[in-house]
């Protein structure tokens, strides 16, 4: 909206900047729009910033590392500064990395900060996705953010698998020959694979290179725009609040985004950079220098990746070491079986949205989260997945509980072997009956109130308890949400009496949906009726 | 002369002739049967076999049998020499408190006089690995970079990078090599007591011990210093994992509610 008139009046020169950056950028119209933007205030709402600072500050980090580092391979002979490793001939990779902790100034500050922001930026990532999985923030419209979401995990995955390969340390170098023996465990076209990308036999001089260029160029780039798709359709979506008065699913409450979200925004930024600095200040992180370089004849025992793959190192370790030879191949069902299942763990969670909206055929849109106790089996299924990933993890440090807890490792492993199945199960329908006793709890606490702990004698002797009735916008918060009824099997003859033909994926659409929400899935919310009937002094006790 | 022959008839000039005759006779036996010298020495050598054979009858001779030719409940000490004794007993780990997969370190029973008795016991029932003396194992002026390989190629896959310890099949473990002492290392890897392998010194020579324990006393005990910080046990990254999500992520979520919970009031209008 630059103004063109020749009016006597200077303007002042923040308005002239202004006008002249809005000529050529339009900033007024997106500040327009964007300045007021609603965000509701939730603290879950604010793990995704963690995320994204957690992001920034390992960029910033990054950039710093690679002014020192030198991916390479070559040998060399280290004269540096730590005593126990002079002398000793290593990769230019582990010696830069050497040089990074103990000659560069800030060196080993910056590359902690970096290493634990990474570790925190996943644990961020689990979290964040878990609270909208949770919640239910994933349906209509938002399933493709979900779908981005779970890529920018996956990608952070393998980015911080490349990056702790990296220095070229026996431990990274004990975890790069994992992976390499994952990929020669894929059937005819393993060794082709492990031969391309390590340049010939492991480890080659190549792999150092070709892990830097995609851990701090290709891999970086794309959870780049991933980040910022994801960012703008957050954007363009709105965010999802809670149930309360007054909200609705066609609007948004909260504060605007300039001043309150933009300063409390900016000052999370640095309360993270503080807590992740501190952090990187009190504790050592991947002592490169303890481990020594990496050679292939040596290995130590706790070699495990970061936590973020130590599910996928705890379906190697208690897979049984199966294998199978015919004609003169191996195919090694110990390792390649662990590999499918590996995708299939993370890929369960990402397809659920998907499964429940075809189950449900809901269409509408939602922009009110669920409380978890009232989606039973959403809720049940998120805690059987966390089970699942978390008896692999037990599985993959399976070692450290032995010696931590004075276990034996085998039958550690056969515990994660049975558990692997069981636990989950199990899990999923403790969670389903904890949130149906959440329901009844909630439907209780509508019909009588909160249970005030005050016991009164009446004169005849009796004792009750005193229920304070709740406020009306408690009441709306607990019966504000929908109890979807299952599908039925449409009659198998129509109107006319023609019989209708219905499919196999129709029966197993009703049938899923009878589990979601038939019978025993839920307790039936308090009714204004029945509300009405209890507080109107009929058996009220 | 005068003063000598005036009291050759002195009452105790017998007694001196006497002690003179004996010093020069025992001085003369002395010099000239050597032999003899170390036929003394082993006197006390003997002593402390009897001594050792009185000790080993009281705490070991149950499991090990009365000649220590070993039972079903404890193998045959023939052979295993002092050094596996002083080892054994003096790390706390012998005698076993009970049966199980692994004897572990504890409090020292024996003092090291009594200790010696029983190497020297066992030592006397066949040849074996002897205790090494404290210039053999001492890490002075050995090469730490050189024992720093070693410890990788021929230790780390049990006992983890700097020596914490790990896991091993069914319960049983590689002890962790913080806090101890240089001597019982060297008879470790002279002995290879438990699950592990020996490594003599024609597999390991004196001087690739010697580097390893200077290593180890670099990297793994008092004196380590600790250049990041904090080590969590120096245990590799399923401690550093707990560690980001507990202190980490919960701090951060922390200062999540907290920032959430300190909110701007609405303007009523």
């Amino acid at each position: 909206m630059s103004t063109a008139t020749h009016s006597s009046r200077k303007a002042p020169a923040g308005e002239r900047v202004a006008d002249w950056a809005d000529g050529r950028l339009g900033i007024y119209s997106l500040a327009k729009v964007n300045m007021r933007k609603i965000f509701p205030d939730h603290w879950s709402f604010m793990l995704g910033e963690v995320c994204l600072y957690s992001f920034v500050i390992i960029i910033l980090t990054g950039v710093y590392l690679t002014m020192f580092f030198h991916p390479s391979m070559n040998e060399v002979v280290y004269h540096g500064t730590y005593e126990p490793l002079q002398g000793v001939h290593m990769s230019e990779a582990f010696k830069s990395t050497l040089d990074i902790s103990f000659d560069v100034r800030g060196g080993l500050l910056i590359r902690q900060i970096h290493h634990w922001a990474a570790l925190i930026f996943l644990a961020g990532m689990f979290v964040h996705m878990m609270r909208v999985f949770f919640t239910g923030a994933f349906r209509k419209p938002r399933e493709v953010n979900w779908l981005f979401g779970f890529l920018l995990f996956v990608l952070g995955m393998f980015t911080g698998f490349t990056g702790y390969s990296l220095p070229d340390d026996l431990l990274s170098g004990t975890g790069v020959r994992f992976m390499e023996g994952a990929i020669l465990s894929v059937p005819i076209i393993g060794t082709y694979i492990s031969m391309f990308l390590f340049g010939g036999e492991f480890p080659g001089s190549d792999f150092v290179p070709r892990f830097f260029s995609i851990h701090v160029l290709l891999l970086p780039g794309i959870m780049l725009g991933l980040l910022v798709a994801h960012l703008i359709l957050v954007f363009y979506h709105k965010h999802t609040q809670f149930p309360g008065p007054g909200r609705k699913n066609e609007n948004v409450v909260g504060m605007p985004l300039l001043p309150v979200y933009m300063a409390k925004a900016g000052g999370f930024f640095f309360l993270v950079f503080g807590v992740i600095a501190a952090i990187a200040a009190i504790a050592t992180i991947n002592p490169i220098w303890a481990m020594g370089p990496y050679r292939p004849d040596q290995v130590s025992t706790g070699a495990q990746p970061d936590w973020y793959m130590g599910f996928a190192e705890g379906l190697i370790r208690v897979m049984p070491g199966w294998e199978i030879n015919v004609w003169g191949h191996t195919f090694v069902l110990g390792v390649f079986i662990p590999l499918v299942i590996f995708p299939l763990v993370l890929g369960a969670i990402a397809v659920y949205p998907f499964i429940e909206s075809w189950v449900t055929g809901d269409k509408r849109e939602h922009h009110l989260l669920d409380r978890p106790r009232n989606a039973p089996t959403r809720t049940a299924f998120g805690a059987a997945w966390i089970a699942a990933y978390f008896v692999m993890l037990v599985g993959g440090g399976n070692d450290l509980w032995a010696t931590h807890f004075h276990l034996s490792i085998n039958a550690i492993t056969w515990f994660v072997r049975v558990g692997f199945f069981v636990i989950p199960v199990l899990t999923f329908i403790a969670t389903r009956r904890i949130c149906m006793g959440l329901q009844r709890r909630d439907r209780d606490k509508v019909l009588h109130g909160r249970e005030s702990g005050i016991i009164k004698r009446l004169p005849h002797g009796e004792f009750v308890e005193v229920h304070e009735p709740l406020s009306q916008d408690q009441l709306h918060t607990l019966t504000a949400h929908e109890q979807p009824k299952p599908l039925e099997l449409e009659p198998e003859v129509d109107e006319n009496g023609v019989a209708r033909k219905i499919g196999a994926t129709q029966k197993l659409r009703v049938k899923l949906s009878k589990g979601f929400y038939g019978e025993g899935t839920q307790i039936p919310k308090a009714t204004a009726e029945e509300y009405q009937e209890i507080t109107s002094g009929h058996g009220h006790h | 002369m005068k003063k000598l022959s005036a009291r050759r008839r002195h009452p105790l000039a017998a007694v001196v002739v006497l002690l003179f005759a004996l010093a020069v006779t025992g001085g003369l036996y002395a010099a000239f049967a050597p032999a003899d010298t170390a036929k003394a020495d082993d006197t006390a050598q003997s002593l402390a076999i009897e001594e050792g054979k009185k000790l080993y009858s009281v705490g070991c001779a149950s499991c090990h049998g009365t000649g220590g030719q070993g039972t079903s409940d404890g193998p045959s000490l023939v052979g295993v020499g002092s050094a596996a004794v002083d080892f054994q007993v003096a790390t706390g780990r012998m005698p076993l408190q009970q049966q199980g997969a692994q004897a572990p370190r504890k409090k020292t029973v024996y003092t090291q006089a009594e200790i010696d008795q029983l190497a020297a016991y066992i030592a006397s029932l066949g040849a074996g690995p002897v205790a090494p003396t404290k210039s053999q194992y001492s890490p002075d002026g050995a090469d730490i970079a050189k024992g720093g390989e070693l410890f990788r190629t021929n230790c780390a896959q049990c006992h983890n990078f700097t020596g914490k310890g790990g896991a091993l099949s069914n319960g049983k473990y590689a002890p962790t090599l913080e806090g101890v002492n240089p001597k019982h290392i060297y008879e470790a890897m002279q002995t290879g007591p438990q699950n592990m392998p020996s490594f003599p010194d024609t597999t390991m020579s004196e001087k690739n011990k010697k580097d390893i324990i200077a290593y180890l006393d670099t990297v793994n005990s008092d004196k380590t210093k600790s250049p990041g910080g904090l080590e969590l046990g120096g245990l590799g990254p399923v401690s550093e994992g707990l560690f980001a999500w507990i202190f980490g992520l919960g701090a951060l979520v922390a200062v999540a509610i907290w920032v959430a919970a300190h909110t701007a009031k609405a303007k009523k209008s």
